[in-house]
């Protein structure tokens, strides 16, 4: 019943992914604590299809805690997505030091490449872009990370370079 | 100028993971000396040693051992944050990525002390590339007993996991730690109960940055004395310190406390690069101080940073050459708070938002001079009655770059004029 509730734009979860999510958190049964550690492995599992209601759903019944805890820490936490994205996440840190050392013309150059603005999805579902805060490699500045991989000392051209990788 | 690496004093000699190879540098000693010693004898020696957080708040961690060690309880934990998200600052990430097995030394040590038998290492959301190096390197120590069961042959049981965060850097803020750790939101808690008495699942629980943690071993083996011989007569020991930003040689360096800024930013790096001028540093981090390139010249410790208007905090530099704006970088740093704000109280929530609001206003030619007051005004109320040190310090960058450069603001206001008129 609850799934129907879901908006109409959100397509439903394939099942064969629902059955992984299970899988993946039905050995955490009762165990609250481990609830971040399993959608880490769920947000690679779901990809672009985020942490929807109908995810969310499964993992509560999995784990056997409330809906509304699995939301709120889905919605709490940068690295979930409750709203669809691309299949590869481009995050370019916008922190100070990578702010002084030209992370905007950085962003203005992927964006202009990919044609969407940050925030948004390329249309082909590939590549949805986001900012993040420091990832700790300043000494490479300005950097971004795509996925898990990470990049430093980019440059406007070595950023779209580095895109067509993808 | 030569560094002195005491945490960092394996970097490059080791393989990260292989245990052997720490040994080989004398690794664990300082935990057999532990295991031989008394509770009370370690935190003597650790009080006597001076040494204090290095996460950005100084205190002394002798005490903050001796409240936990106190507490009766069934269960401790001992809970290494290292949740380094303080921009600019990649000390943690150095120091784990190079020599793992210092880290987890501190944190057998502290948990041998304080009557811990669990330790978790809370790592950042960003660093995913460090997670399986650092189960790696835990897998090697738990085999050759220095985790575990009975530890080095002694009574002691004591082991550690890794818990990996979700992106969030409000949780670097002990509480918001723990509530992460528990599997919740990582919204900060009221203090008190503060974590030595009532932490992870309300049980007694240290929480230690991880540089503090790696300073554990060689003052274990080396003891208080040498230790005191670094540093200045408040804070002995060494910082690790990353210079970045628009700075000649960004990188990662340990040096006792009281190495001068001015030096560090010209000589160990460089000066601004491309030729530029310094115009601005900040340290501390994004809550952290900025000062003008004439207000530089003193030594680095936590006192004397605040004597001279600076902090000193995770040990961030931050270098600002004169080609760039400062009110549009305090503007991007509000918006990182607007960002990481948890929401969970007003000040920070809504006064985050008001003040990268009038902060705007400066760079789309609406401000007035007067909103500098109502930003002076409302980071006082934030200052004074956010709930966790993240709304605490979040108006520092707003509050010293209207003090040091308030020129730059009125000039906003200035040129918006000429175009208008």
């Amino acid at each position: 019943m609850q799934q129907k509730s879901c908006p109409s734009s959100v397509k439903p979860t394939d099942t064969a992914i629902l059955a992984q999510v299970t899988k993946l958190a039905s050995p955490y049964k009762g165990k609250e604590d481990m609830l971040i550690q399993v959608l880490k492995k769920v947000q690679t599992v779901v990809g672009h299809s985020s942490i929807s209601k109908d995810v969310a759903i499964v993992v509560a019944e999995a784990m056997d805690i409330p809906l509304i805890n699995v939301y709120e820490v889905a919605s709490f936490y940068s690295m979930f997505a409750t709203t669809p994205r691309g299949k590869n996440v481009i995050r370019v840190c916008k922190s100070a030091p990578c702010h002084v050392k030209g992370a905007a013309e950085v962003m203005e150059a992927i964006s202009k490449a990919l044609g969407v603005q940050f925030g948004e999805t390329t249309p082909d579902e590939k590549f949805t872009l986001e900012t993040c805060e420091c990832l700790g490699i300043c000494a490479v500045s300005p950097a971004m990370m795509i996925n898990d991989d990470v990049y430093g000392e980019l440059t406007p051209e070595k950023a779209v370079e580095i895109i067509k990788n993808y | 100028m030569q560094e002195t690496r005491v945490v960092l004093r394996n970097m490059g000699k080791i393989d990260p993971v292989k245990v052997e190879d720490y040994v080989a540098q004398g690794g664990y000693e300082g935990l057999k000396k532990a295991i031989a010693l008394s509770a009370d004898e370690i935190i003597n020696l650790v009080k006597e040693s001076g040494l204090r957080g290095r996460g950005g708040a100084g205190f002394s961690t002798g005490s903050k051992w001796q409240f936990v060690k106190n507490t009766p309880a069934d269960q401790k934990y001992v809970v290494c944050n290292a949740d380094e998200g303080e921009p600019g600052t990649s000390k943690d990430l150095t120091l784990m990525k190079n020599d793992p097995n210092t880290l987890f030394e501190g944190m057998a040590i502290a948990g041998v002390t304080v009557g811990a038998t669990y330790g978790y290492i809370y790592l950042r959301a960003e660093y995913p590339y460090l997670f399986p190096v650092l189960e790696q390197a835990l897998a090697n120590a738990r085999a050759k007993g220095y985790l575990g069961k009975n530890i080095m042959g002694s009574k002691f049981d004591f082991d550690i996991e890794v818990r990996s965060g979700a992106g969030a850097y409000v949780c670097g803020e002990e509480t918001a730690l723990i509530e992460s750790i528990e599997g919740k939101r990582g919204e900060p808690r009221f203090k008190p109960p503060y974590p030595g008495v009532e932490g992870l699942w309300g049980k007694p629980t240290l929480v230690n940055n991880v540089e503090t943690l790696s300073n554990l071993p060689e003052i274990l083996v080396k003891g208080a004395a040498w230790f005191k011989t670094m540093g200045t007569a408040t804070c002995a020991g060494t910082k690790i310190f990353s210079l970045c930003g628009n700075v000649a040689n960004p990188c990662v360096v340990e040096y006792p406390f009281g190495v001068n800024l001015k030096q560090l930013v010209e000589e160990v790096g460089g000066g601004a690069a491309n030729g530029r001028k310094v115009k601005a540093v900040q340290t501390g981090g994004a809550s952290g101080c900025i000062l003008r390139a004439d207000q530089i010249d003193f030594a680095m410790d936590i006192e004397n940073c605040l004597k001279n208007g600076a902090s000193l905090g995770s040990g961030a530099i931050c270098v600002i050459d004169d080609s760039k704006s400062i009110v549009e970088t305090v503007h991007n740093l509000l918006s990182f708070f607007v960002h990481e704000s948890c929401g969970k109280c007003t000040p920070c929530r809504e006064g985050n938002m008001r003040l990268y609001e009038l902060c705007g206003r400066f760079l789309d030619g609406t401000a007035k001079e007067e909103d500098l007051d109502t930003m002076l005004d409302l980071a006082d109320t934030m200052m004074l009655a956010s709930l966790c040190g993240l709304g605490q310090t979040s108006p520092t960058a707003v509050v010293t770059s209207i003090a040091n450069f308030r020129n730059e603001y009125l000039d906003c206001i200035a040129n918006a004029e000429r175009r208008n008129s």
